[in-house]
This record gives C-alpha cells, structure tokens and sequence, in this order.
C-alpha cells in the first residue's frame, strides 16, 4: 500500500488540473458527487470499446465475458461491505432506487394501517418521501427522531418513539448537509431489541472507506457508486439474505423472471429478483475499478488528512465575521454547512464560482431541516481526501471577496 | 422604446465592463437599489418557487401595456430581474408575446437561465409571457 500523500494522489483524478472561469478548479462539492480516477474513466472506455455486450442472456463471447465482469463487482462490492453472500448485493441505479424498492416491497409487505416507520428531521429527501407515500397509501405514519441544536439526533426521542407499531427504521449513516456521523450501531441495536429492522442511507458514508454490514448487523444498506468514486446511475442496496428473501420483487420485466405465462410468473431468484430489465452494465463494471482503486489506499493516511482538512477549515472559516456554521455534531464526517449573516446563499454561490470555487448551496434536499433550523438554506463545502490545505484557502479568499462585493 | 431597443441598450452598457467583476458589481448595484414590488404584491400566489431562490412577480394592465413589479430573496437574482423588468415593462402584451429576448445571451448571463441553476428566473420569464397571453385577451 502505497502511504497517503495528497499531491500525488491529485494525479490519479484528471478533472482536478482543469480550470473554471479561468482559475484552477478547487472542487468542494464531494457531497453531491466525488470525481473519477483515470483508472474508472479507462474502464468505461474499455467496456464500450471492446466488450460491450448484453449480460445473463448471450451464449456468445462478448455476452460472457461482460457477465463474469459484471458478476465479479458483485463479489468485489460484497467483500468491500463484508457482507456474508453475494445474493444480498442488490446493483440498483442509486441511494434513491436502494430505498425506494425497499419502501415499496418491504413496505408494502410489512406496513398496515397504524403502523409507524421512523426517520430523522436530518433525512435527505429521498429517504423521507417513498416513506411518505408509503404510509399515505397504508394509512400508517411517520415519526421523525429530532435533533439536538448542535445536529445530533436525541436518543432518547428514539427509544421513547420505538413501540409495537413501528414497522421499520430508516436514518442517514452521515448527514449530507451537517456532516454529522449518526451512532447507527447503538439504533441498530435497540431497534433490534424490539425486532424492528432498519435501513441505514450510506450515501455519505461510502466516500470515508467501507462501512463492515455484519459488524453493524444492518438490515438494509444503500449506497450510490458515484459518491465513492465510481460511475453514475448505479447503486447498491445491501439487504440480509432472509428479508430479501422474504419480501416480493419491486418491478417486473426481464432478469426478475424463472419462468411467464399469460397466467403465472415465478420470480427468479436473488439477486436477480429485484433487478429487472438490463442494468447499467458499464456503470457495473467500472465499479470493480473504483473498489480495486479505493482498496488499495491508504485509509489510515487519508482519515487523518480529512480530519486536518475539517478542522482547517472550521477554523478558517469562523474567523470570518457574520459566518455562522450549521451543524456542530462531535462525530463530523468532512462537511461544513455555513450561513453568513444579512446575505443570500445563492448571491456567494455565484461569485465564489466565478473564482473557480465550486461548493453547494441551497437547502440539500433536505427542507425539514432547514425548517428546524430556521433557515431556507446554506452553503456546503464537502471535502475529501484529494483535497488540500491551500483549497481551504483559496476558499476562505474566495468567500472574503463575495462578502465584500455582496454586503 | 421598443423592447428590441431597449435589449440593445442594455447590450451596448455590457460592453463596458471589462470582466466578471465589474458586471457582478453592477448586477449587485441594481438588485440592492431597487425596490422593485410592493409588499402588498409580496405575497404567497405571486411566489415563484425556484430550489435557491425565491422571485416574486406581479403584473397589472395598465390601459393596453403591462408594468411588471418583482422581487427576489437573492441579491444577483434581483439585479438580473431589474434588468428583465427594465426590457420588458410597460409594454403591449403582443409585443411582450413577439419579441425574442436575446440579450440575456449576449450579455454573457445565460447561465443563470439555465434550468439547472433553479433560481426561479427561468419560470420568471415564462410567467411574464404567460401574463402576456393572459392580457392579450383584454386589451
């Protein structure tokens, strides 16, 4: 294994030596998607020029090799999660999809009228509202555990909210707006005293190195590739073998299917099951490389430099006068949620993009927790590891400038 | 001045600033000078929803021609809205219906009209078209 350095490791991802309006692109908006190494953009170039082909149906060469291909992601995903067999790796087409089929199969199996699904006010969007419709069309309802002002969830809301109606958990590994890592393990368990399974959104999570299923002993993991580093449009939902089993297919179509008639379908098995029609079978692929490349880093190295780059930039960006930050939890993965005082998230988005500084603003899809904090949006910067000490800078200059233009 | 005259206007004043700055600065100018709505108009079915920022608009008929008042939480979003009202108030709602609007483009501000950047701006001038229509009947 190769030790961590920063500067080196900025070679493998050939975005970051572009420039933006004309200055050198300092990308802090990890959050929403991290950039790709040259090793993943090779694979995808690879597949399509040489072994694209349709996968699980061909007898032909192209069709077999791009299926070994795809299978051995499989392999590679369950062993990057440590989960115990690889039907439980489920491709879907991202975080989304991952809690959507669950909504929806699991849901509509377990759910009844009354029941109660609970999440938390720090929920991204996608992880509050197939819940809602899901207990819309049951008649069931939605309990939300509430945070603290720092952006920590109160536990002891959870353990009051958990009851016999409480039909499954879904919570966020790590917070997309405050940063904050949630104790899932602590959930986890005391959802499971009570048997009440939980889904846990590693969207987050993925990007910071690989989060162990059976050590957590999660019921249900979803992730998407392109967070950590991989393709777009293709995701993962980890579901323990016996749930997955026991809860119907979400859409029909090819793949899902053992054998039709105009009378009866008899599904496939897992994982096939819950992946019908032709997956993004490029995307499937170029995911083995970003897990071959993800592997083989220094994880140690790079956990220590997001702590530096978290804490540099805290730090830093306090000093600015009328900066407020959002989200103060203990446990903070390497986000940072800012306000500054009398001016509009937008109008700084703008011109600190002009200075070749891209960050995120808005409310992040997460509107609820805007509302519990009284504010209809901020400012995200979203680091990881090939970010560096002289960005936080160039940040920090960049927000100065806008303040001065704007205030 | 047609609205074709006035785009041109606007057009020739870009021409002077030299880079980015100089034009942001303007922009910021004329969203903080502007009080540009009502309050009475700043209301919740004058809202325009985009994911960033929030435009309000309003438009009343005035004889035959149509003044626009608008607001907007977001300060660059406001100056570019001061420049849309500047071209299109206080005219026909056919001219308002026939004209291209262009100068956005050749002013080099395209990008915040670009959907993606959901600032409401997009559905702003949509709404002003839609009033137009709207009006059109009436006059």
């Amino acid at each position: 294994m190769k030790k961590f350095d920063v500067n080196t490791i900025r070679k493998d991802f050939p975005i970051l030596s572009r420039k933006v309006n004309g200055r050198p692109l300092v990308y802090l908006d990890n959050g929403a998607t991290a950039q790709k190494p040259q090793v993943v953009i090779d694979s995808l170039i690879n597949y399509y020029s040489h072994e694209n082909a349709n996968i699980h149906r061909g007898v032909h060469t192209l069709s077999q090799e791009a299926t070994t291909a795809y299978e051995t992601t499989r392999e590679k995903v369950q062993r990057y999660l440590n989960a115990e067999h690889k039907e439980e790796i489920i491709f879907t087409k991202g975080t989304t999809d991952g809690i959507n089929l669950i909504a929806n199969s699991f849901g509509k199996q377990n759910i009844q009228k009354g029941d109660e699904v609970i999440i938390t006010t720090m929920e991204h969007h996608s992880n509050i509202v197939p819940w809602q419709m899901i207990c819309e069309e049951k008649e069931a309802n939605l309990k939300v555990i509430p945070i603290n002002d720092k952006g920590e969830l109160i536990l002891e809301e959870f353990k009051k909210l958990l009851s016999p109606r409480t039909k499954i958990v879904a919570l966020t590994h790590i917070s997309n707006t405050l940063g904050t890592i949630n104790p899932v393990k602590e959930i986890i368990e005391l959802a499971h005293q009570q048997n009440v399974p939980v889904l846990i959104d590693g969207a987050q999570r993925v990007a910071h190195n690989a989060p162990d299923v059976r050590e957590l002993d999660v019921d249900f993991y979803v992730f998407s590739l392109h967070k950590m580093f991989g393709p777009t449009g293709i995701g993962i939902l980890y579901g323990k073998k016996a749930l997955l089993e026991s809860i119907p297919p979400y859409q029909g179509g090819g793949d899902m299917i053992k054998t039709v008639s105009f009378e009866k379908t008899t599904y496939n098995e897992l994982p096939h099951k819950f992946e019908a029609g032709t997956p993004n079978i490029a995307a499937g692929i170029a995911t083995a490389a970003a897990l071959d490349y993800i592997n083989a880093l220094d994880w140690e190295g790079i956990h220590k430099h997001e702590t530096e780059l978290l804490a540099y930039a805290t730090k830093c960006l306090k000093e600015i006068d009328g900066l407020k930050i959002i989200g103060e939890a203990e446990q903070k993965a390497s986000v940072i949620s800012f306000i500054v005082e009398g001016i509009h998230a937008y109008d700084i988005g703008v011109i600190i993009d002009k200075m070749g500084v891209a960050v995120r603003t808005g409310h992040h899809c997460t509107q609820p927790l805007m509302e519990r904090f009284g504010i209809l949006g901020t400012i995200r910067a979203s680091f990881t590891f090939y970010n560096t000490k002289e960005e936080v800078d160039l940040l920090i200059s960049a927000l100065q400038k806008a303040i001065k233009m704007l205030a | 001045m047609s609205i074709q005259e006035r785009q041109d206007e606007v057009i020739e004043e870009f021409e002077m600033f030299e880079d980015w700055m100089d034009k942001y600065e303007y922009l910021i100018s004329l969203g903080k000078e502007l009080p540009i709505i009502k309050e009475d108009k700043k209301v919740e079915e004058n809202i325009i929803k985009g994911c960033q920022s929030r435009v309000w608009l309003a438009a009343d008929l005035q004889i035959d021609r149509i003044h626009f008042t608008a607001d907007s939480d977001a300060i660059i979003t406001k100056g570019i809205i001061s420049l849309m009202i500047r071209v299109l108030t206080d005219s026909t709602p056919k001219e308002i219906i026939e004209t291209e609007l262009y100068f956005i483009d050749k002013v080099g501000l395209k990008e915040h009209l670009s959907p993606t950047r959901s600032n409401g701006l997009v559905s702003m001038v949509k709404q002003m078209k839609m009033y137009a229509i709207a009006y059109s009947t009436k006059v």
